[in-house]
């Protein structure tokens, strides 16, 4: 597999979101607004890279039993350290985003890249996993917090549509809209691909 | 399931277990201590930044130093933080942190300004879990909802949803966010009654 492959299959034919189904909980809890979503992203993509990396370097230093534990160890450091930072650095979206930042840790996206992929490749490479993957995952996120913004408050990024008046179709933007919109964009998405593939 | 090219892996001896295991956790909690020390300052300065930013926006004109006059009101589990506003000697408004559990999505912070005869000046969100597009239109960057209580008395203005009969329209489709609101504030007057009867007393 060559390395633009490496960073463009986790955008289309292996997104984590659409299809790998893998971290549905930070998806529809935080895809209140397409700002969150992209944060949520964004972070989710600076661990994933990150933990990624350090994986691959040290994998050959772990032995079989504990790899688990180590890799918890490694990304839920990277994971605090993601954080602090978004805390000191950026603090309106840390606040927005609030107890999903800690659960990235337990994100099966990260702890299943580091096994399936960064444990038994080189650090380039699982970096640009990692870059990939995340890179999916935040488009995926942005666009469910558009359409869910857009239907339940009629603006996106913040921004209010010109034109459009009162208060959108509320039910987007609570629990049961996460799981309509993720639903509705993963038959158009499988549709596309599907299309992609004959 | 064995890795591909375990060959060169370290064996799983107890040995190498303990060894690589401890090494790992003393790698990460020494970086994290890194970064904690690193951002321990901004993370300070933001926070008293927020709260400075807040004092300054629900009390009227002052010239002293709020964040000094800190007092805080401790029920045992929750604070509640009185930040004194003074035009020379004169007390011109107190800026009172208040909270309330009952929000639909835990709890909110407030900061309620009142002037020195009572009369709320403003009202700032802090923090809150309220729905994106229904219960946090009590941010006053949302919507107008909490300029109605600006100007009003709680002496005579009943903080309650017009629904239990008070003064207060509540927010469309919030009225848990809106009674929460109403809470915050009435523990915020509750305090405001004790220290201004103190005051006078001096």
């Amino acid at each position: 597999m060559n390395r633009l492959r490496l960073l463009t299959k986790g955008i289309i034919k292996e997104n984590p979101t659409f299809v790998l189904m893998l971290g549905m909980c930070p998806t529809l809890g935080t895809t209140t607004s397409a700002m969150n979503g992209l944060g949520m992203g964004v972070a989710t993509l600076f661990v994933l890279t990150l933990s990624n990396m350090a994986i691959s370097l040290i994998k050959n230093l772990i032995p079989d039993k504990i790899r688990i534990p180590s890799f918890i160890v490694v990304i839920a450091a990277f994971v605090t350290i993601v954080q602090l930072c978004m805390e000191a650095y950026t603090p309106g979206l840390y606040n927005t985003l609030g107890v999903f930042i800690p659960l990235i840790v337990v994100n099966c996206i990260i702890l299943g890249r580091a096994e399936a992929f960064a444990s038994k490749n080189n650090v380039l490479d699982s970096a640009l996993d990692g870059l990939g993957i995340g890179l999916g995952f935040t488009l995926s996120l942005t666009v469910l917090g558009a359409v869910r913004e857009l239907l339940g408050n009629g603006s996106i990024f913040g921004m209010k549509l010109p034109f459009v008046e009162g208060d959108g179709i509320l039910l987007f933007v609570l629990a049961p809209g996460a799981f309509i919109a993720l639903a509705y964009l993963m038959v158009i998405f499988n549709k596309i691909t599907a299309k992609t593939k004959q | 399931m064995p890795r591909k090219n375990s060959l060169n892996v370290m064996k799983s001896s107890l040995k190498n277990m303990v060894v690589v295991l401890f090494l790992v956790t003393f790698v990460a909690s020494l970086s994290v201590t890194i970064v904690y020390d690193v951002t321990k300052e901004p993370i300070a300065i933001s926070k008293e930044k927020k709260i400075k930013d807040a004092i300054a926006a629900v009390v009227p004109e002052f010239d002293n130093n709020p964040s000094d006059t800190k007092v805080v009101q401790s029920d045992g589990k929750d604070e509640i933080v009185i930040y004194t506003a003074k035009k020379g000697d004169e007390v011109s408004g107190y800026a009172i942190e208040t909270y309330t559990k009952k929000g639909f999505g835990g709890k909110i912070s407030l900061m309620v300004g009142f002037r020195s005869d009572g009369t709320i000046y403003r009202v700032e969100t802090l923090s809150h879990n309220e729905t994106p597009g229904l219960g946090n239109k009590i941010e006053r960057s949302k919507s107008d909802f909490s300029v109605q209580f600006e100007g009003k008395n709680p002496k005579d203005f009943k903080l309650s949803v017009k629904k239990d009969g008070g003064d207060v329209d509540a927010i469309t489709a919030s009225t848990i966010s809106s009674r929460a609101f109403c809470d915050a504030i009435d523990r915020a007057y509750a305090v405001y009654k004790t220290i201004s009867k103190n005051d006078s007393h001096e």
